[in-house]
Formats: structure tokens, C-alpha cells, sequence
């Protein structure tokens, strides 16, 4: 109880907390999406890709706004998607080749606007590469309220356009057969996925957002196969995910916020993997064995001398 | 030799040293596997440090393989479980190891100087700083050893495996059913892209390596078809990224990887607008040659089909093919230029008339056309 009460009047501890539990709603519900359309890695990508935007953004208005930086990245993140789905689409580069390239190619160009900037000395570039890397424990106030408010956006557009997600995630094909337009549909659902990554990247950083997209979505199937139920999981596990790791890491010194998050991820998403009803792996090496075992009697049973 | 030198000739060999693998991850579509591991060998390069008690090349090449190969194994066992994808078991592989390695870092080597900015990209700016010695005597810098024998190994291991590598990559099936075990093959080539990250991570940073191993193969898989050509172009593109980053990092003062790695996409962009065989470019350009061709075609035909009858003076009039095969003016003017350039019609007074080798062709098209509606 005391700590319950320390817990609410330590202001850091409060806002790290929060923002990383916000962080993990969102990308658990996004990557839920980004993992039933095998694209797991995306989260991974477009994290890179914000780079560059966050640079720019900074160098063209000389702010260090969360509001401008974050909308750089965004612009960023989305124009590294368009990039690799037209690779994909126009060359005969595939799939995983055009991530990479993507990936590294943008968030080298970023590297080169960041040790830019930086030898430029100004004094107002300082904490923007938290930005990028991550450090939960800069997490102010301010920048809660806008996870908050983006949050809220990425969660009713799912909300809003959930039955055409669900049909894309699902049977891309019978979509198109409907009459939707998947390529716009695909593309918004993607906008709406940079829009949880730029919430990650000041809490875990580039590295780390691939496992926030995809670590909740793949616990969160194994205990449902309702698409409604798997969402309201993935955002479960995030959640939790993101709490433990920001009450660990803030437990004990010198212990950082992102790979606490994601170690305490990997965790949740272990246990579901191996016992979670039905899909657990455990409970599969159970039956199996129990098979093998009652197998040669039934056989013999059955068919007789082979 | 001038730092300068120094930094550009290690980046050159590093580049080359991943190039030559990297052509086999694209290939085998595993490019984001170089991704992984690059992440990942950071836990192995810290239980090196903390076994060997210090900086020591030798345990650190060896813990990053054996983390590169916890890595491999967890990601192929994963998939194998089928509960989830390839993407998945990649994105909760290796941010997983990437975090652990920065809570050991952080939590017990807060002293040691392996911070984020040289695990992200690398610190090849310090390539001349160390020495390599030997026996009292010094043989120059050390991360040119490194990287050239790196590069050496890589060269001798695909020229040695190379029709094994080339066979388990095109033809995993025919491999097998001939007795190579392409399981051995792609083990070979993971352990041998572990030992190139670590070299690349320590030039360019996780995250740049990705673009060594993968951007310069993929550029050069767009310019041509013969596996021996793509890896020559490969290792010319990252070597050409190298030396091109060097001198845009030096003229900007920013980071000699990052600008690496925004060359070698300069260079991606130019081969995928430009490559004469699978370019954007040459491809809107084929799809125009054709479409002229496929009209010039139904010009000689539309000319063929009206030579004897009543109409052949008006039918044959250059001013009438818009309204006769419903072209545009502008577009009928370019077919009939095409055409005469190709020497099957001829103008005279506003007037064409089929030359021996548009009557031919027409008869040809004729037929074909016929053949593919019947």
C-alpha cells in the first residue's frame, strides 16, 4: 500500500510509468494487425526510417517541440513505407532485401543529419538523439499528454475502421472482391501503425520498437483466436509489459527503462508460448508424448500385422 | 599512411568483406537475418568482455558467433513451432538479445566505454588510432589486419564453396537430392556473416552493417543475372559507398557510416531508376518501344486489309488514321514515324503505302493475331 502511494507521488516514476504503459495499448493493438499480415518487421523499419524526419524537422524550425519532431518523424516513418512498397512492387527486390535497405539507408541519412547537427554546436540540439535511442527516464509530463492524445488517434481510427482491417488482415483478396480499395487500405493501416512506432521511439528507441509491435500481438494470440479478444490482450500485455519494465528498471540504479520494457516483454510472450491453453507449447509436447505412447497399441488394434 | 587513409581503406575492405556474403543473403532472401544478428552478437561481445576480463579480440569474435548462432537457432526454432512467422520470430529475437546486452552493459560495465552512439554506428573515424603488435614490433593499424582478413576469409570461403553456395541457393532441393546438405550450407554462411558483423559493428555500428551486407548486393542484383557479375558489382558498389562516404562525411563533418550507408542507397536509387536490364526507366521505355510496335503492326495490317478494295486512296491518307483506327493525331503521326523508321510504310502526298517489308509484316501479324484470337 505504501509503495502504492509512493507510486502516485513520485512524479517521474509516474510519468514513466504512464508513458510506457500507453506505449505498450498502442502498439499492441497495431502490431496486432502488423502480425496477422506477416509483417512483423515493419515496426522494425519504419522505427528506423523516423530518423531522418526528426533531424530535418529540427533543422528547418530550429525547435526541439515534441509536436514538430514527432510530426517529422511521422512524415518520415510514412515516406519510408512508401519507398518500400514501391521497391517491392517495381523492382524484383524482395520483400526482406527492400526492409533492409530501407531500414539502413534512412537511418544512415539520419546519422549523417545527426552528427550534423551536432558538430554545429548548438546548444539546443541536446537530448534530441532521445528521441531515437530512447531514455524513458526523460520522459516529461508534456510528452505523456501527447502519447496520450496519439494514442487515443490510433485507436479510434482502428475503432472507426475495424471490420475493413479485420477483412485485410484476414482475406486481402475477398476485400478486394468487395469492392475496397486494399492498396489505400493497406496504406492507412500503415499510417496508423507510424503513429504507434513515433509514440515508441522517445520510451524504447529504434532498436528495441520492433519487439513493442510484435512481442504483444504474438502472446496475445495465443490465448484467443478472436480478433476483438486479441486485441484487448495484445493491449493487456503491452500494458503490463510496459509497467513492470518501468517499475524494474526504476527499482534499482542504473538499470534503463527500454530493455527492462523489453525483457519483461519477452517474458509475457515466453509464458504464452509455452502455456498458454490450447496453443502452449508445453501442452503440445504433453499430448504428443501421450500419443506416442498409446500409438503401437492402437495400431495393432486397428490393423493388424503391417 | 595518413589517418585519412587508413579510414577509407578499412571501410573499403569492410564493405567488401560483407558485400560478398550479403549477394547470398539477398539471393536467399535472408536480409533481414544480417539485421538480427548484427543486433544480436552485442550480449556475445559482452560475456567476452566480461570472460576475458577486457578488450579482447579473440573471445570477442568468439562470443558474438556463438550469439549469432543462439540467435539463428532460436529464430528457425520458433518459426518451427508454426504459432507464429519468420518477421515475428526476428522482431522478438533480436531486440530481445539487443536488450540484454544493454542492461549488462548498463547495469555492470557503466565504466566501460561501449556506449549507445558506438553500438548504433560504429566508430570508424578511430580505425588508425590502434596498433596491431607483434612481438614488441608494430605491423600497423589494427583494424586493418581486421578487416582484411575478414575480407580474405570471406573471398576464400566463397571461392571454395562457391558451387555449393550457388547450388543451395538456387536449388535447395537439387542440392539436397545430390548430397550437400544445404542445412550445412546456410550454417556455414550464418557463422561466416557472424564473424563479418562483428568487424562491421565495431566499423559501423549495428545498424549501418545492414546496409554493407545488404544494399550493394541488392543494387547489383538489380544491374544484372549471372551470379559471378553480381558479386564483382557488389563488392565495387560498397567499395565505391566507402570511398564516396569518406569524402561526403569529410566535406559535411558528420559520420563517415552514416554517410557509407546514404551512398550505397544513392547508388541503390540510381540502379533501380536506371539499370539498363531492370531499371524503372528502361522499363517505361520498353513498354513504349512495344506499344509503337504493336500499333505500327496494326497500321501495315489496316493498310494490307484496304490495298484492294474501293477505299484504298481514302483509307491510306495520314490524316484519316485517327478517325479510321481511332487514334489520336499526335499518337498517329509517332506510329507512322515509327514505322517508316522501320522501314514498313512509305509517305508519299499524305499518302502510305505498305513497302515489300511492311507486306510481309502485315501477313505475319495478320496471321498471329488471327492465331491468338482463334
Amino acid at each position: 500500500m505504501s509503495a502504492f502511494v509512493e507510486f502516485l507521488g513520485d512524479y517521474t516514476l509516474r510519468t514513466v510509468a504512464l508513458g510506457s504503459a500507453l506505449l505498450g495499448v498502442t502498439s499492441g493493438v497495431l502490431g496486432s494487425f502488423a502480425v496477422l499480415r506477416r509483417q512483423g518487421l515493419l515496426g522494425d523499419v519504419l522505427s528506423h526510417a523516423a530518423l531522418p524526419g526528426v533531424c530535418l524537422a529540427f533543422l528547418l524550425t530550429g525547435t526541439r517541440t515534441p509536436a514538430v519532431l514527432l510530426a517529422g518523424a511521422a512524415v518520415s516513418c510514412w515516406l519510408g513505407a512508401a519507398a518500400l512498397f514501391r521497391v517491392v512492387e517495381e523492382t524484383r527486390i524482395s520483400e526482406d532485401s527492400a526492409m533492409g535497405i530501407v531500414l539502413s539507408v534512412f537511418f544512415g541519412f539520419g546519422i549523417v543529419l545527426l552528427t550534423f547537427i551536432s558538430k554545429r554546436g548548438d546548444a539546443a540540439q541536446a537530448g534530441l538523439s532521445t528521441y531515437l535511442f530512447g531514455q524513458a527516464a526523460t520522459l516529461v509530463w508534456e510528452n505523456v499528454v501527447t502519447m496520450a492524445v496519439l494514442g487515443v488517434i490510433a485507436i479510434a481510427a482502428v475503432a472507426l475502421w475495424y471490420k475493413e482491417f479485420k477483412l485485410l488482415a484476414f482475406d486481402p483478396e475477398f476485400a478486394t472482391s468487395l469492392g475496397y480499395n486494399t492498396r489505400r487500405l493497406g496504406l492507412l493501416l500503415t499510417s496508423v501503425t507510424v503513429v504507434a512506432i513515433v509514440i515508441g521511439l522517445q520510451t524504447v528507441g529504434v532498436v528495441l520498437m520492433a519487439a513493442m509491435l510484435v512481442g504483444p500481438a504474438v502472446a496475445a494470440r495465443q490465448w484467443t483466436s478472436r480478433l476483438g479478444r486479441m486485441l484487448a490482450i495484445a493491449a493487456a500485455v503491452g500494458a503490463l509489459a510496459g509497467l513492470s519494465g518501468a517499475l524494474i528498471s526504476m527499482s534499482q540504479p542504473r538499470l534503463p527503462t527500454g530493455p527492462m520494457i523489453i525483457l519483461s516483454l519477452t517474458a509475457l510472450v515466453l509464458v504464452s508460448l509455452l502455456f498458454a491453453p490450447e496453443r502452449g507449447l508445453f501442452w503440445d509436447r504433453r499430448c504428443r508424448r501421450g500419443r506416442r505412447l498409446r500409438r503401437p497399441a492402437a495400431d495393432t488394434a486397428e490393423e493388424g500385422a503391417p | 599512411m595518413s589517418a585519412g587513409m587508413v579510414i577509407v581503406l578499412s571501410g573499403v575492405l569492410v564493405a567488401s568483406a560483407c558485400a560478398l556474403l550479403g549477394a547470398f543473403l539477398v539471393l536467399r532472401r535472408m536480409a533481414m537475418m544480417a539485421d538480427a544478428i548484427s543486433h544480436a552478437i552485442l550480449p556475445g561481445l559482452v560475456a567476452a568482455y566480461f570472460l576475458a576480463q577486457g578488450p579482447n579480440l579473440l573471445a570477442g569474435f568468439l562470443g558474438a558467433a556463438a550469439a549469432a548462432v543462439v540467435t539463428v537457432s532460436l529464430v528457425e526454432g520458433l518459426q518451427r513451432t508454426g504459432r507464429l512467422g519468420e518477421q515475428s520470430a526476428i522482431g522478438l529475437v533480436f531486440p530481445a538479445m539487443f536488450a540484454l546486452g544493454t542492461f549488462l552493459v548498463s547495469k555492470y560495465f557503466a565504466s566501460v566505454h561501449l556506449d549507445t552512439d558506438a553500438v548504433l554506428f560504429g566508430n570508424i573515424e578511430f580505425a588508425a588510432h590502434d596498433t596491431l603488435i607483434v612481438g614488441g614490433r608494430a605491423l600497423g593499424p589494427l583494424a586493418l589486419w581486421l578487416m582484411g582478413t575478414l575480407c580474405a576469409l570471406n573471398a576464400a570461403l566463397v571461392a571454395a564453396f562457391y558451387k555449393e553456395l550457388k547450388l543451395a541457393t538456387f536449388d535447395a532441393g537439387l542440392a539436397a537430392a545430390l548430397g550437400f546438405s544445404p542445412a550445412l550450407v546456410h550454417y556455414l554462411l550464418m557463422s561466416a556473416v557472424s564473424m563479418t558483423a562483428v568487424g562491421a559493428f565495431t566499423a559501423v555500428g549495428a545498424v549501418l552493417a545492414v546496409a554493407l551486407f545488404i544494399v550493394p548486393p541488392a543494387t547489383a542484383y538489380l544491374l544484372t543475372d549471372r551470379l559471378p557479375t553480381m558479386l564483382w558489382l557488389s563488392v565495387a558498389v560498397g567499395a565505391a559507398s566507402a570511398v564516396g562516404g569518406y569524402l561526403v562525411a569529410a566535406w559535411l563533418d558528420a559520420s563517415i557510416a552514416g554517410a557509407m550507408a546514404t551512398m550505397a542507397g544513392v547508388a541503390f536509387a540510381l540502379a533501380v531508376a536506371f539499370s539498363p536490364s531492370h531499371g524503372v526507366v528502361a522499363r517505361v521505355r520498353r513498354l513504349q518501344r512495344q506499344r509503337l510496335e504493336f500499333a505500327a503492326e496494326t497500321l501495315v495490317v489496316h493498310l494490307a486489309t484496304h490495298a484492294e478494295g474501293a477505299d484504298a486512296v481514302e483509307e491510306s491518307a495520314v490524316a484519316h488514321l485517327s478517325e479510321g483506327l481511332r487514334w489520336t493525331p499526335e499518337f498517329a503521326q509517332r506510329v507512322v514515324r515509327w514505322a517508316d523508321r522501320a522501314g514498313l510504310v512509305r509517305q508519299t502526298n499524305g499518302h502510305l503505302s505498305l513497302t515489300p517489308a511492311g507486306a510481309r509484316r502485315a501477313r505475319e501479324t495478320a496471321g498471329a493475331r488471327e492465331m491468338r484470337r482463334g
